[in-house]
């Protein structure tokens, strides 16, 4: 780990005032479970680290008319804590799945939201787009955990963010704050796919940050979450997929599908939630929702098995969401 | 049916099983309390007074020549106190695999010694890599493959002529790292011209030479060396040396004059500090229609590194052995990190390329594979244990008994109508695990205390507690009464933690001295109870005369000694009927569930059945058994080296990639050591004296899960690890079960 200068401030205004316009010459430290890592390896190595845990105003935990408001400290477990995740069972299946139990208690949703992906040659030193001067390394090398969806531009790896299908599945919105800024923004537009190796994964510029998230009321929603994981403990998702459903007299009357670990970003499928409108919720249609999701996926040299993973995930958060997958997929015989 | 063969009993036997005290019962570790709560100190643990920080540059190529490296930078970088080259760390050295040690360095801090490593200038001619261990045409191309000859025996063509019906199959398990918890290296103190080396090892009398040797080689003026090892976090049969760097902490530490602490780092770990040797192959099995095997043969190709190497075919087919066998090695040479012994070496890959085709081939009868298996008993290979077939044919029916096998199995495919599918696999294996050569030095103290003393090593297996409890049985005494002192190169020289020897070498040196104390402490202690020696007997912290009140307490016995303790030197050369012996088998059966629209599998229940002889400590054997079932899952179901055949490297050099299972993924594991109420196979297996147990229970784990699986699903999964990708690509190509 490269030395830093550390600076503790104690509200937003003085954070954003310690943020350097210059990429990678401050980090932020939340819950620090992928910062530290990135720094001892040294693919992240700023001069700065700015420790935001003493910012009161981004602990929030706050139900309100326009929602459930969320402060980006809030750490995971926090969220599992009581029933504020009720109307929500696809954040909270998303955040149950995340087994380690260090990153749950010290990991934030902030930083849940701002992980950097998982790809192997982005943590290996070759940069968030994987090249070796001309060459892509994701395209020529290992891809068996890279992107089928959204992949025709440099940007290879998948958005490794577990929350983030559940959020934008329910219409949620990120504060995000500069100097002399502040927006509000829906969660789906937060997350972009680079073109280049100057463009990060999100729209945060250097002196930005995420301060909270607002998850809208889904009283008439049912939502749902399933992830193909492989492991039960520290592991990512192959393939996830979050879906909300309207269903009035057992007819689907709205639906958001967003897949997850597929894409450079969360994978909003309008197609595979159009195909549910007017439908009720069956194996059948599920399945084709699922089969539609990936209609158009264009997998590298070694990761075709995850179109079908995405396509189960997808059919199986449908079912899950209209209650006809209880507890999994090891009843779901 | 067969039965052991009877042999003159050792005179240090241990005491028949109605007469044992405490050996066969389950004893905690008496060392548990200071694992658990932080007091152990391991290698890594030690922050002697002034001690420097070493961290190593290695190269991140797996294939390059050196054209400039310059450490000026990191000789002036703050904080450093060393800077140390190793043999590749010049100017046309040729690179062969990525992780190859270059340069280490000791500084104040472990940052400082980072930022030095980052200020050395090397700059590398990248050369062309090969490091695609199951691309044997590919290999063939480049110029990486030697073709060995075949190695036959019987009439392989005759045999295949009178066989029913031929067997097909491809069947491969890759390389695989030891992944220690606990990484390689050393915490090196110097006093004048003596190192003691805190060194992670399961080699703590054979490793002080090749310190001392290493540093006369570096002109260091060096007298002895002692090598300490408490505790160790993990060796697997990758830590028998003192390594490079454990030369290179120890110069740094003669350079600096201050203690060294250089332990690798995950990623160096996982990519030079042993790995486990790959295995592919086409198989061709010849049966009749009622099982039998009457021809095998089988082409391989695998990797132990730069070297070539791979899988030795001297143990496939594994344990059954048809009459007619030809087998046929290419060895490939790739740019990756050498192989080490890896917890049985080569059985677990013999295992998982023969057994997973025997049950191929049982699949294609429509057999039940129990009853194969059984078909095939007459051709075990018995060099290990006489009475194999009688063992092995009474384990099945355990194994079978326990995972319920009869309500459970069901014939290959039908694993249920949705999703997700259930099966059963079996698989079986065999090992040696004789007693190495061991000493010790045990004292009977006056005033009441026992204590032994013996360079052995404890890896984390129990070995201080069945040392104790070997005492305490002799003695009369319970375990915790027994100070074990091992862990240092100055005791009496006991050999290194391989081949699963130890518990062998070092319950029967100690059973030797407590016996030879014992008739010292008798021969004080009969004239008081006017008795003769032989009619005395220790049991329950007191000498008594045998059948009769008449007794002392074992402090009153031992406070006759006067001023002098007992002193007994004692050395286990091999193995004697009684006290110890070689060759186990065992049977394990796997239930699995495979989701297919996944590919994901899930262990549901692991049946571990053991032969192993007579056991001291019946808790830590069967915790051995859970460590190696959890093993096995791990490399049939998430572990691999993967290598990038674009840039070289081990790319999951990490613990995030290279994925082992987690508590959650190991499902319910039940284990059954063979006991007395197992019938006469048990009786002579209980009598027959102690046998090794650390590598047994990991061979069979990859072929029964792999078998499950295809047991569930209809179709072989030819690879390991069972990797959701791996199981939707078997599924889409579907198969002729």
């Amino acid at each position: 780990m490269k030395s830093f200068a550390y600076a503790r401030p104690t509200n937003e205004s003085e954070t954003v005032n310690l943020l350097g316009s210059k990429w990678g010459h401050t980090a932020l430290l939340a819950g620090g479970t992928d910062l530290m890592s990135l720094m001892q390896n040294r693919v992240s190595t700023p001069e700065v680290l700015v420790d935001i845990n003493h910012v009161e105003s981004l602990k929030t935990l706050q139900p309100t008319d326009e929602g459930l408001v969320i402060g980006a400290l809030t750490s995971l477990d926090d969220l599992l804590d009581g029933e504020v995740l009720e109307q929500f069972p696809a954040v909270n299946q998303a955040v149950d799945g995340i087994q380690s139990i260090q990153i749950r208690s010290r990991g934030t949703i902030g930083g849940e939201l701002c992980q950097r992906p998982r790809c192997w040659y982005f943590r290996n030193g070759y940069g968030l787009l994987g090249r070796d001067g001309e060459r892509s390394l994701p395209l020529e090398g290992d891809n068996r955990y890279h992107a089928i969806l959204g992949n025709q531009g440099p940007a290879l790896f998948v958005s490794p963010s577990r929350l983030a299908p559940a959020l934008i599945a329910l219409n949620a919105q990120v504060r995000i704050i500069g100097p002399d800024m502040e927006d509000v923004l829906p969660l789906e537009y937060f997350f972009v796919t680079p073109r280049n190796e100057t463009q990060t994964e999100n729209v945060l510029l250097p002196n930005q940050l995420l301060t909270h998230v607002l998850i809208p009321p889904a009283d008439n929603y049912v939502n749902a979450t399933y992830e193909v994981v492989q492991l039960q403990g520290l592991d990512w998702p192959l393939a996830a997929a979050s879906a909300s459903l309207k269903i009035e007299n057992g007819i689907v009357q709205e639906a958001k599908i967003v897949l997850g670990h597929v894409a450079p970003t969360p994978w909003v499928s309008s197609d595979a939630a159009q195909s549910l409108i007017g439908q009720p919720v069956t194996e059948e249609t599920a399945q084709s929702a699922g089969d539609i999701s990936v209609a158009t996926a264009t997998p590298l040299s070694r990761n075709g098995y995850k179109v079908q993973m995405a396509r189960t995930a997808v059919k199986r958060a449908i079912l899950r969401a209209a209650g006809l997958l209880e507890g999994g997929q090891e009843s779901h015989v | 049916m067969a039965t052991f063969q009877e042999q003159e009993r050792s005179e240090y036997a241990w005491p028949s099983a109605k007469d044992r005290q405490i050996i066969g019962q389950r004893t905690t570790r008496i060392d548990g309390i200071y694992k658990t709560t932080g007091e152990a100190k391991y290698s890594s643990d030690l922050n002697p007074a002034d001690l420097l920080h070493g961290r190593l540059l290695t190269s991140p190529y797996a294939h390059a020549r050196i054209t400039k490296i310059n450490v000026d930078a990191a000789k002036k970088s703050k904080g450093v106190q060393g800077v140390y080259l190793f043999a590749d760390a010049a100017v046309g050295s040729e690179i062969r695999w990525q992780g190859r040690e270059l340069v280490a360095v000791a500084a104040d801090t472990p940052e400082q010694a980072e930022d030095a490593i980052a200020a050395i200038e090397v700059e590398y001619e990248v050369l062309e890599h090969w490091v695609d261990e199951a691309d044997v045409e590919g290999a063939r191309a480049a110029g990486r493959a030697n073709e060995n000859e075949a190695q036959t025996a019987g009439d392989v063509d005759a045999g295949f002529a009178q066989a029913d019906k031929i067997i097909e199959g491809h069947y491969g398990i890759p390389t695989i790292t030891h992944c220690c918890w606990e990484t390689h290296g050393s915490t090196c103190v110097w006093d004048g011209r003596s190192l003691t080396a805190y060194l992670s090892t399961q080699n703590v009398s054979g490793t002080p030479g090749q310190f001392t040797n290493g540093l006369t080689m570096k002109d260091v003026d060096i007298e002895s060396t002692e090598v300490v090892c408490q505790y160790e976090g993990g060796g697997f049969g990758s830590k028998f040396a003192a390594d490079t760097w454990g030369i290179a902490a120890a110069y740094l530490a003669h350079e600096a004059g201050r203690p060294v602490k250089l332990m690798l780092s995950r990623a160096t770990e996982l990519q030079v500090a042993g790995n486990r040797p790959s295995g592919y192959a086409e198989v061709k099995i010849g049966i009749k229609n009622d099982g039998k095997m009457v021809a095998w043969d089988s082409v391989h190709w695998g990797t132990s590194g730069v070297g070539g190497g791979g899988v030795s075919t001297g143990v496939t087919p594994y344990i059954f052995t048809p009459e007619n066998t030809r087998r046929q090695q290419i060895s490939i040479s790739t740019n990756t990190g050498g192989a080490r012994a890896w917890r049985a070496p080569n059985h677990p890959q013999g295992c998982a390329l023969t057994q997973t085709a025997m049950e191929d081939a049982a699949a294609a009868l429509g057999m039940d594979p129990i009853a194969f298996f059984k078909k095939n008993l007459d051709i075990v290979d018995r060099a290990q244990h006489p009475d194999a077939a009688t063992v092995y044919a009474k384990e099945l029916d355990i194994a079978a008994d326990l995972i319920g096998w009869d309500q459970r199995w069901h014939p290959r495919g039908q694993g249920g109508g949705g999703a997700v599918k259930q099966g059963l696999g079996i698989a079986l294996h065999s090992w040696g695990g004789g007693a190495h050569p061991s000493s010790c030095m045990l004292k009977i103290r006056p005033d009441g205390g026992v204590e032994t003393y013996l360079g052995s090593q404890d890896i984390g297996t129990g070995t201080k507690t069945i040392i104790a409890m070997a005492i305490g049985e002799t003695l009369g005494l319970p375990a915790d009464a027994i100070k074990v002192n091992v862990g240092r190169s100055s005791y009496p020289v006991s050999g290194g933690s391989g081949g699963s020897t130890t518990v062998g070498g070092v319950s029967g040196s100690n059973r030797k001295a407590a016996v030879e104390a014992r008739k010292e402490l008798f021969a004080k202690v009969a004239p008081r109870l006017n008795a003769s020696a032989d009619q005395l007997e220790a049991r329950n912290g007191e000498i008594r005369v045998q059948g009769t009140d008449r007794k002392l307490d074992w402090k009153q016995a031992t406070g006759l000694l006067g001023v002098q303790p007992i002193e007994v030197m004692q050395t286990h050369r091999g193995d004697e009927p009684g006290l110890t012996a070689r060759g186990v088998g065992g049977v394990q059966i796997a239930d699995v569930s495979v989701d297919t629209e996944t590919g994901i599998v899930r262990m549901n229940k692991y049946v571990a059945v053991q032969d192993v002889g007579t056991i001291i400590d019946l808790l830590t054997a069967e915790s051995q058994v859970h460590g190696a079932v959890i093993m096995g899952i791990a490399f049939a179901l998430t572990e691999e080296q993967i290598m990038d055949n674009a840039t070289g490297r081990f790319i999951n050099s990490d613990m995030v990639n290279y994925k082992l299972p987690r508590l959650g993924d190991i499902g319910e594991i039940i284990v059954h050591m063979i006991q007395p109420e197992d019938g006469e196979v048990g009786r002579a297996e209980h009598d027959r004296g102690v046998v090794g147990l650390g590598e047994p229970p990991v061979i069979s784990p990859g072929a029964a899960i792999s078998n499950a699986v295809a047991n569930a699903i209809g179709v072989r999964v030819p690879t390991l690890p069972l990797t959701p990708d791996r199981v939707l690509a078997a599924l889409e190509k579907g198969g002729d079960a």
